[in-house]
């Protein structure tokens, strides 16, 4: 993978609006953005009520997501163009969840709504319909999901990288810090994890930094390429981000993205944890 | 239907009253108001709140009256806000409770 092949520019979407095969969607945790205006011809995808199993904590299976395109007016064929708000990072999310279940042509849209809203590029109000689709999903591909267990045994083995910001990993902070801090789970990092947050990949305009940058970043950081990587967050959103960086535009191989994350391993009974700014022994 | 899972991340309304369950003898919130140099709010402004070394914590898109509003802790932070009417930056030192900041962009 690359930049070429999972990136496309706000001045390429804005000259394909139209284009045949093209399907925008806006992927939002609040989707009251798309609502006071989207992308012409954007679908919504709302990453809590469409995206997660309504009971189970899990996200859908392959018979839901087939039918959640299918309702959607999404083809196998088609070339989806993702973004939304928060720096991409749910857009993200519905990426590596694409991916996961085997769509072909996927790509995020550099910047997102942040860069789209700054350039002043148009944004409409219309209600979007598409005609229903027969959708066939692939069995997802767990090797880019990481679950708690193998969490656990990655610690000083392989590389785990924390995405948040300094002060969720070093304990300080329990969420995000536009969220309120009271949490059910402990606070701190899981011990040998570095930290690399995700906004670190990013310009503030939201697009993402250059190819040269990013290899710098996660080699300052002590990310070694000859390991496997897992990266997780708080929910799994801000580390699709940085997964997405690391095997879609760096072209890493054997990247997985947690999405259990921190909600769930500082949750747990009995694993280690670490806190402060070091990475901690294992 | 909401789904029962881990509250996500995304940021809230931000002109949306403070939650009745919140206590401020515990959170330190960092509010405000994003303004142009004419002294006219700005709606719609990213604004992110960086810790004392600078790096990114969060970021939130201010109301229709151009309101911000961050769950931080006690310290040292700089809020930035970048703007289709430009950016600006705000240094703040957060105590326990409600900290009312203004930030204003120009050109």
């Amino acid at each position: 993978m690359s930049r070429d092949t999972a990136l496309v520019s706000a001045e390429w979407a804005e000259k394909n609006i139209d284009a045949p095969g093209v399907v925008f969607v806006e992927v939002d945790e609040d989707t009251s953005a798309y609502d006071t205006g989207h992308i012409a011809g954007a679908i919504k995808l709302d990453w809590r009520t469409d995206l997660q199993d309504p009971v189970r904590r899990d996200f859908l299976d392959k018979a839901q997501f087939e039918t959640l395109l299918s309702e959607r007016g999404i083809a196998n064929d088609d070339a989806v163009i993702l973004y939304g708000g928060n720096n991409n990072w749910f857009a993200a999310y519905a990426y590596w969840y694409f991916k996961l279940y085997g769509h072909r042509d996927v790509k995020l849209l550099d910047g997102g709504r942040k860069k789209w809203e700054l350039d002043a590029r148009p944004l409409v109000t219309d209600k979007v319909e598409r005609p229903a689709t027969q959708y066939v999903a692939q069995e997802p591909d767990l090797s880019i999901r990481a679950f708690r267990d193998e969490v656990v045994d990655a610690i000083g083995t392989k590389n785990l990288v924390d995405v948040r910001s300094p002060d969720e990993y070093a304990g300080r902070l329990l969420a995000p810090a536009h969220l309120p801090q009271e949490q059910a789970q402990r606070a701190g990092h899981v011990p040998t994890a570095i930290s690399v947050p995700w906004s670190k990949a990013a310009n503030e305009d939201g697009t993402f930094k250059s190819d040269d940058e990013l290899r710098r970043i996660y080699a300052a950081a002590g990310l070694d390429d000859s390991k496997e990587t897992i990266a997780y967050c708080r929910i799994g959103e801000r580390s699709s981000h940085s997964w997405f960086v690391l095997q879609e535009l760096l072209g890493h191989r054997n990247v997985k993205n947690y999405d259990g994350s921190w909600t769930e391993y500082g949750s747990l009974i009995g694993v280690p944890i670490a806190l402060g700014d070091e990475p901690g022994e294992a | 239907m909401t789904a029962p899972t881990a509250a996500g991340c995304a940021a809230p309304d931000q002109a949306a009253p403070l939650p009745a369950s919140l206590d401020l003898e515990k959170e330190t919130v960092i509010t405000g108001q994003v303004l142009a140099e004419s002294g006219e709010v700005v709606p719609g402004a990213y604004v992110r709140l960086l810790d004392s070394t600078g790096e990114f914590t969060a970021e939130v898109v201010t109301s229709p009256a151009g309101q911000f509003r961050f769950f931080a802790a006690p310290g040292s932070w700089t809020l930035r806000a970048l703007s289709r009417h430009g950016n600006g930056d705000t240094a703040v030192t957060a105590t326990r409770g409600i900290n009312e900041v203004t930030v204003t962009v120009a050109a």
